[in-house]
């Protein structure tokens, strides 16, 4: 196996994962094959890749489970020297929870709806740890490990009483209780804000630390799994593509699917146009018979499409499948710094929000919040969850009519909702929503979607129609052969391109993005948010672009507006605000987003890739408000 | 049969055409879905002993009246004389030809229960849709209106209305029709409430589209598998209905034959010529198990539909766990 340069415990090989292979078993196509990679105690490990490179199902065979319809057709999961794979149906029950914990992604599915937190985590103790006696100062040791207090309150609570990072600890501490050997964390921070992440993320690592746990942490985004991990695994296709301590793989990436995934990242640090990899990965089944990433490498060979590369072990100790691995200087990805665009002083604003008060019900959200957004120009509004911002987009859209305040749209007072509305405000501003899943119809072609809002508005013939729809999917970088397709058979980047396309192809004046990339990939949020980039730029939207993700506003924004809890706490320019805050919430917020860590500050110091260069433009902007 | 292999068998062959393999072809349960989900159905054990018997009685309702070998009111032997060459299953009260009535009097029974669930599908259709997207006002006048019916038992309800109006046969459509009504309006509004909160329904409204638009163009197409399994329900129920009130006479009248007129004239002599009585209740209950069987496959084709779609609203689906 590898030596690891991290391990340095008395024993440096707490789980040992060798030639895992998962298949489907009707058809025998594999889900994951040739995955091994070792873990010591107190080891956190990180695997990475995007949707469907088939991380969770690792994730689940590190526990002896496979999803229904799929089998672990070989390899070996060896816990402290002994097969998981091989053991018998109760002595993996009683493995399971004792001795490997797994933290699903959504704590809130994951606990019982119906029963007190405080009788759930008894059970947990009671089931699989030291029956009974003190129990109820396990329970309160348990609790103050995910720091928690064991209030009664707290356990007499309900789960959806709950915030999500409250949840997330209970599910934490109910895998912690029994002193667990392995735990499998699976994306256990997705649904959570910045902040709270950083204190779960904290938590667990703390707790592996001091009891010597060994911890598998499943996720796409690399920014967490810099900042938690010692060593890491990339995975592409079903396999491993890249495995090593988390300074090298972050510092020099070796294969070029871990670049393309690391310039992907937004980073608060680096305003640069972020590249999404084009394409999909190959389904199980679909498989080209060479390399895996192959048809979307840059970089690519003709060997690449003969067989699948063999690991390489490099002298790091890395190991990585790719021809090219060896080669000391692969051309580095070209850069685009960002420049400033002039802001549109003097003009009438886009968008303008004056005092604006929302509720639900009698629970006012919305604290008399001000914003402008002016022409040409795109602004950020950033809050963690729970700040408003989503209320915010559904008033100004008219779907939320529990409002007061003034809504202009250039010189035209908008009413609250959208029943009321001119049909040149309707059309005027468009909206793109969060969940690319939802927002489409699924008994609706892409073409009949995108055909919608030309139809309704009502102007224009039928063969004018079909080019404007032809026209949009191409500026949202589709071709023409998407018009017939349904949205099930689309990826969420391309539902949310159709989004897009559905929402430009009546040429708004204002544009505004609800999250737009909270439902995607690292990669596939690079290239919308490059995409929307683009499309402001070129056609003088202005765009409000709504997003919890502060690394991201560097990418696409020129002004930032920061809410918490209902108020605006800091407007300004994105340099003033991400390079200066003033705003303890903001600095607060700007601290917690998790960054590439050390690893990549010293990569771009040190590193063969250009260091960013931010290239704003010299003069001050002016801040949004003015 | 295995359920749990079934549905799996479900999620994949609506699954197999997706996915980033980009064929051009549209997903056949997305196509025609309607068509799709009853070829599904119709492809299962369940669903082909479902169809065998409906067609069954289907057959010999269509087919019967013009192989009977006697005209169904021509008095040709005594009454409740018993089975023999002559008469295949012997004489009714007034000494009829009791296969000649059976034969005779399946045709009008399935029209007017196909009509009267028409009807009531496409009332409770409108009623549940409206209530469920307006909301407020309109929505609590509706549904109150609904339960109030609802109170009433159906073949009550029925009865209520013919016994007020006398019995015409589009009277008796109408009665049953209303009775269905207000149990499709349930199911109807609650699929609605959820639809009409996605995303793609407020895609629509922000640019203005009309509200009667939206629900007949985002939110119809979405309950046609619904409507479906509640079409093969409703069916049942409106043959049952249409035979108890013809049982009570209040329902198709005599001399013309129907099955459940059939039943109630014979019972007398249940004793002498049971077949006067069997034959059309077996008929009947053939059609309803037939019936309920395939709209019970239905129901899980469309569940295997559903599910696939509600993965992937709700980004469920292992994306690597099929194909």
């Amino acid at each position: 196996m590898t030596p690891d340069s991290q391990a340095s415990m008395a024993d440096p090989r707490r789980l040992v994962v060798e030639d895992l292979r998962v298949v489907v078993k009707r058809t025998g196509h594999d889900i994951v094959d040739e995955v091994s990679f070792t873990i010591g105690p107190g080891e956190v490990f990180g695997l990475v890749g995007e949707t469907g490179s088939g991380k969770t199902t690792v994730a689940l065979a590190l526990a002896g489970h496979a999803r229904r319809g799929l089998s672990i057709a070989g390899g070996r999961v060896l816990l402290d020297d002994r097969d998981v794979l091989k053991l018998s149906a109760s002595e993996l029950r009683h493995v399971r929870g004792r001795q490997i914990a797994y933290v699903p992604q959504d704590p809130s599915s994951a606990l019982d709806p119906a029963r007190r937190v405080g009788v759930q985590l008894a059970e947990a103790l009671r089931v699989h740890g030291d029956k009974r006696e003190g129990a109820a100062s396990r329970l309160r040791e348990v609790l103050a490990e995910v720091r928690l207090d064991s209030t009664r309150e707290l356990l007499r609570c309900y789960p959806h009483q709950l915030s999500g990072g409250q949840q997330q600890r209970v599910t934490l501490a109910m895998a912690f209780a029994c002193r667990p050997v392995l735990i499998v964390l699976d994306e256990p921070t997705t649904g959570l804000d910045v902040t709270t992440q950083r204190h779960v993320l904290e938590t667990m690592r703390t707790l592996c630390r001091s009891y010597g746990v060994a911890a598998v942490y499943v996720s796409h985004d690399l920014a967490v799994v810099a900042e938690l991990v010692s060593s890491v695994a990339v995975m592409y296709a079903g396999r491993i593509v890249e495995f090593g301590g988390v300074q090298d793989v972050f510092f020099s990436p070796a294969h070029p699917y871990s670049r393309r995934l690391l310039r992907a990242v937004p980073l608060t640090g680096r305003a640069e146009a972020l590249q999404g990899i084009e394409g999909s990965p190959p389904r199980p089944g679909r498989r080209p018979p060479g390399c895996s990433f192959a048809p979307r490498c840059p970089l690519v060979l003709p060997a690449c499409n003969e067989e699948p590369p063999p690991a390489v072990e490099l002298a790091d100790g890395r190991r990585v499948r790719c021809l090219r691995a060896g080669e000391a200087e692969l051309p580095a990805p070209s850069v685009e710094a960002l420049v400033q665009q002039d802001s549109g002083t003097g003009e009438i604003s886009a968008l303008r929000v004056e005092g604006l008060v929302a509720a639900y019900g009698s629970t006012e959200v919305l604290h008399s919040v001000d914003l402008v957004v002016p022409p040409r120009r795109c602004v950020a509004l950033v809050g963690e969850s729970g700040s408003g911002k989503t209320t915010l987009a559904r008033c100004v859209v008219g779907l939320h009519a529990n409002c007061s305040g003034q809504l202009h749209f250039g010189d035209e007072r908008l009413p609250m909702g959208y029943r009321r509305r001119t049909e040149q405000a309707q059309r005027g501003i468009q909206f793109v929503f969060q969940n690319p899943y939802t927002s489409l119809n699924p008994r609706r072609t892409v073409g009949q979607i995108i055909a919608r809002p030309l139809e309704h508005f009502g102007e224009w013939s039928r063969s004018e129609r079909e080019a404007r729809v032809v026209g949009a999917l191409e500026d949202a970088a589709l071709s023409s052969e998407f018009l017939n397709r349904y949205p099930d058979q689309l990826s969420g980047g391309e539902r949310q391109r159709v989004a897009i396309a559905r929402a430009l192809v009546v040429e708004p004046v204002l544009l505004i993005c609800d999250e737009v990339t909270a439902a995607l990939d690292v990669s596939v949020q690079a290239a919308i948010v490059e995409l929307l980039r683009r499309l402001q730029a070129e056609r003088g939207l202005a765009v409000l672009f709504i997003t919890h993700n502060l690394a991201l506003v560097r990418s696409i924004a020129q002004d930032v507006v920061v809410l918490a809890n209902g108020v605006v706490v800091e407007t300004g320019s994105v340099e003033k605000v991400l390079e200066r805050p003033s705003d303890a919430y903001t600095i607060q917020l700007l601290e917690d987003v998790p960054k590439l860590g050390s690893a990549t500050s010293r990569a771009h110091r040190a590193g063969p890739q250009p260091v960013s260069v931010t290239q704003a433009s010299p003069r001050r902007v002016p801040d949004a408000e003015r | 049969m295995d359920p749990e292999a079934d549905m799996d068998s479900d999620r994949s062959s609506a699954q197999a055409p997706a996915g980033q393999a980009h064929a051009g072809q549209a997903p056949a349960h997305r196509r025609r879905e309607w068509l799709f989900v009853l070829s599904g159905a119709a492809k299962r054990p369940r669903g082909r002993v479902g169809l065998i018997l409906i067609l069954f009685v289907v057959l010999v309702a269509v087919i019967g009246p013009e192989v009977a070998p006697y005209s169904p009111t021509a008095f040709v032997t005594s009454a409740f004389a018993a089975p023999s060459r002559q008469n295949l299953l012997g004489g009714d009260e007034l000494g009829r030809d009791v296969l000649s009535r059976v034969l005779a009097g399946g045709w009008l029974l399935l029209m007017l229960a196909l009509a009267s669930t028409l009807l009531g599908l496409v009332a409770g259709t409108i009623a549940g849709m409206a209530a469920a997207y307006r909301r407020g006002f309109s929505d609590g006048l509706i549904m109150r209106c609904v339960d109030v019916l609802l109170a009433f038992p159906q073949l009550i309800f029925a009865l209520m209305l013919v016994s007020i109006l006398g019995s015409k046969l589009w009277l008796l459509v109408v009665a049953i029709g209303l009775a269905h009504a207000p149990q499709v309006a349930r199911v109807v509004r609650s699929k609605t409430l959820d639809i009409s909160e996605r995303d793609y329904v407020h895609a629509a409204e922000i640019i203005g589209v009309r509200p009667w638009r939206v629900m007949v163009r985002d939110i119809l197409p979405n309950l046609t598998t619904p409507l479906m399994v509640e079409a093969g329900i409703r069916l049942t129920y409106s043959i049952s209905i249409l035979a108890g009130l013809s049982f009570l006479g209040f329902g198709l009248q005599p001399p013309a034959p129907n099955w459940g007129t059939m039943i109630n004239e014979n019972r007398v002599g249940l004793t002498e010529n049971p077949w006067g009585v069997l034959a059309p209740a077996i008929l009947i209950a053939i059609l309803t198990v037939g019936l309920n069987t395939f709209t019970d496959a239905v129901a899980r084709v469309s569940l295997g539909v559903d599910r696939v779609e509600e993965a992937v609203v709700y980004n469920l689906l292992p994306t690597d766990a099929l194909k």
